[in-house]
């Protein structure tokens, strides 16, 4: 199963790389990877996706948490917690009667056509990990020209305890 | 910030700024360092021109390899941080196997690497290499400083990052043009670091469950590792062990934490442990893990490891917990206070059945080596070293046979005796080393034991030992082989012996290389150019004599001790095997 995990960084130069290579050096895999500025302009978060048993996520999480320029590591998906997605796909339409099933596709996920071409639509789609998913299962049929993801991000629905210990 | 309003501020009033050169000395003072290794080139200029100033003694050697292996060696020997400095580019990247080493087993050392100037960074310049990049796997932390007005705050926080927690190597890329920069900003007074808490202090609630587990054992037995040593934690151990009578196996890393004189020591554990100590961690019901990391050459076939006991494990790294091997009780902090929080929770015990067990294993399985009428045997060697140095050395080796050989001869009884590359496996280690170690212990005797193959990856530093008038002693044990991977083709690969013939004078007459001399290379010759005492020694007889001379000499030595080529380490549990599968072949 993958693991969503956020850890919070110090924002300099090369945390990215440090973490990045943290995690394939131990023969790790990274599903996705967002990074982004957080309310502190000192502080950045990244969102990394990592499939594995608990075992290696646990080893994942305690390694990311020795580094020094990491301030907090939180397995997201052992706690409650939102996550979201943002996908742009652009789907070949060979005829009006694919178009109109692309669409019609898309608006039962409440994704959003943001462009029109003769030959194809282009789709800004935002979801969660699941939702994700079943809406790019449902498009196979289809031919898919371009896929770009933004990688996950969550956010907690808990109480966090800020201790300030790792 | 604050920094550069205090360089503006000094600028104002006049006061006199330094250079980003002068705050490296200034901060290898503050931090204690009383030797400095290392090698100049175009990036460190400025810095050595500091150095012709400095109060502390600058060693120079002869390859980068060699400054942070004795770097390394002087911090095992001291417990105080090593430390090196070498130039950019090919002296940065020369660091990496020593930096590895060091990172491997937990060894403090800060490491500064001149840099091309910060406008070059990135240009393909001359000597120019991703330093960051390149050692940020082999280091606990690296930092590229940006900024002299940082630099101070820097070497403050890599000393405090390599000495604390679980200890480590830290690198300091620093370019030339920040070298040349000036600053007024000060070192701060106290380091604190906003995602850095190494000081974890252990559950009470961890503690006193493994009292319990301690008091319900009937079969409990400590495993210390490196940790033990790092963390001065050889006292803590010895109480804890006498009061409540738990025999103690130790790794590689931590022989002599306990004293190898201790009737309950059983000594070292896995691959070529004794036989009690691995008998032991297959028998008892409560396994104490105190600074180790259960590293596969102690577990073997981890599945079965320690099959029959509860697993405490005892580590300042949280990692390490339950990384390996299934644990039952993980204590995070340092092993020191852990065992002594423990301590007064701990009954008296007397274990006797377990203890005269253990003690019918110690007895019925010392470590023991045929003999050969007329031949020196390896072990001899290591036996006579003991003996000749009253068990007092300091030793140092470097990887494969020898230093086996050199854990089961010789009895280790204090930590920082027994100095040897655990995790990585670095040949090239042991003279350099030695000489670190040395120059750390100067009143004492240190004795690097080596091989014919691991001397010759860093011979070039013997002279640095010479020029310092360092009385170290090196003894070679040349059996013309590579000899631990000889000895695994030999029991592994049908004795189809692969690129592993160093000399010649254990060839087939037609294999013979025309001219060259029976010694291949004449060590006694090579000792002698780099300016050493040195002599070979072919018999038995001849051994103590020769290491008597030396040790009283007070001169450096190099000791070829030419030995039976095809002597094996035993006892050897194979590689992923269980204890049951050890090997143990003593005629």
């Amino acid at each position: 199963m993958t693991h969503i995990i956020n850890c919070l960084v110090e924002n300099q130069p090369g945390v990215l790389a440090r973490i990045v290579g943290l995690i394939s050096g131990r023969g790790y895999n990274i599903e996705t990877l967002n990074v982004g500025p957080t309310a502190d302009p000192t502080v950045s978060k990244m969102t990394i996706v990592v499939p594995g048993d608990a075992h290696i996520i646990e080893q994942v999480t305690h390694q990311l948490s020795k580094q020094i320029n990491v301030i907090e590591v939180v397995n997201m998906t052992n706690r409650r917690h939102l996550n979201r997605e943002i996908i742009l796909v652009r789907v070949a339409t060979t005829n009006y009667a694919s178009r109109a099933e692309i669409v019609d596709l898309a608006s039962l996920f409440m994704a959003r056509v943001v462009a029109v071409q003769e030959d194809s639509v282009t789709i800004q789609m935002v979801g969660n990990q699941e939702t994700v998913s079943d809406f790019l299962r449902l498009l196979t049929p289809f031919e898919i020209i371009d896929i770009s993801r933004s990688g996950v991000i969550a956010v907690d629905r808990e109480v966090i305890e800020h201790n300030g210990a790792k | 910030m604050k920094n550069k309003a205090a360089t503006d501020k000094a600028a104002e009033s006049a006061q006199p700024l330094k250079t980003g050169a002068q705050c490296v000395i200034d901060g290898l003072v503050a931090a204690g360092c009383d030797v400095l290794f290392g090698y100049p080139g175009g990036a460190v200029l400025d810095i050595f021109n500091c150095l012709y100033d400095a109060p502390f003694q600058f060693v120079l050697v002869r390859h980068e390899q060699g400054a942070v292996h004795m770097a390394d060696g002087y911090a095992r020997a001291t417990g105080k941080p090593g430390c090196c400095l070498v130039t950019s580019g090919p002296g940065a990247t020369n660091t990496v196997t020593g930096l590895a080493t060091a990172y491997m087993d937990g060894i403090p050392l800060v490491c500064i690497c001149g840099q091309v100037a910060l406008n070059m960074i990135g240009n393909d310049a001359f000597q120019e290499a991703d330093v960051m990049g390149i050692t940020r796997p082999v280091t606990k932390h690296n930092f590229l400083v940006r900024d002299a007005d940082e630099l101070p705050g820097i070497i403050a926080q890599a000393f405090y990052i390599a000495t604390t927690g679980k200890p480590g190597p830290v690198v300091i890329d620093l370019p030339k043009s920040v070298q040349k920069q000036k600053t007024a900003a000060l070192p701060p007074e106290h380091v604190s670091m906003r995602a850095y808490h190494p000081d974890v202090v252990a559950n009470p609630a961890d503690i006193a469950k493994f009292a319990e587990m301690i008091n319900h054992a009937a079969r409990p037995l400590l495993y210390v590792g490196g940790g033990a040593i790092n963390g001065d934690a050889s006292e803590a151990l010895a109480a804890l062990a006498h009061k409540a009578n738990i025999p103690v196996c130790t790794t590689l890393m931590a022989l002599g934490v306990f004293s190898e004189d201790d009737p309950l020591a059983l000594r070292m554990v896995g691959m070529h442990g004794s036989v009690a100590a691995n008998y032991a961690v297959d028998h008892c019901d409560l396994l104490i893990s105190a600074g180790a990391r259960f590293d596969d050459r102690v577990t073997g076939k981890i599945t079965a490891f320690a099959s029959r006991a509860a697993i405490v494990h005892i580590d300042i790294d949280r990692s390490s917990i339950g990384k390996s091997v299934r644990t039952d009780l993980g204590v995070q902090g340092y092993v020191k206070p852990v065992l002594e929080a423990v301590l007064p929770l701990v009954k008296q015990a007397e274990h006797a059945e377990w203890i005269e067990q253990v003690d019918r294993w110690k007895t019925r399985f010392p470590f023991v080596y045929p003999g050969q009428d007329g031949v020196i045997m390896p072990q001899s060697v290591i036996e006579q070293i003991y003996a000749v140095s009253k068990g007092k050395a300091v030793i140092t080796t470097d990887v494969g046979q020898h230093q086996m050989w050199a854990t089961q001869y010789f009895r280790y009884t204090r930590p920082r005796n027994f100095i040897s590359s655990g995790g990585l496996g670095t040949m090239g280690f042991g003279l350099p080393a030695c000489i670190g170690a040395q120059f750390g212990r100067r009143d004492e005797l240190v004795v690097c034991i080596t091989g014919d193959g691991g001397v010759q990856m860093n011979f070039q530093e013997l002279v640095v030992a010479v020029e310092h008038k360092l009385p170290i002693v090196v003894v070679i044990i040349n059996n013309g082989f590579l000899g631990m991977v000889r000895q695994w083709q030999e029991l592994f690969y049908s004795r189809r012996y692969s690129g592993v013939m160093l000399s010649q004078h254990n060839r087939a007459p037609n294999e013979n290389i025309d001219d060259a001399p029976a010694y291949l290379p004449d060590f006694v010759k090579m000792a002698e150019a780099h300016g050493a005492c040195a002599c070979r020694v072919t018999k038995p007889e001849e051994v103590a004599p020769a290491l008597a001379k030396a040790f009283e000499s007070r001169k450096t030595w190099v000791i070829e001790c030419i030995v039976s080529p095809e002597a094996n380490v035993f006892p050897m549990i194979p590689p992923g095997a269980h204890v049951a599968e050890m090997i143990n072949r003593t005629v």
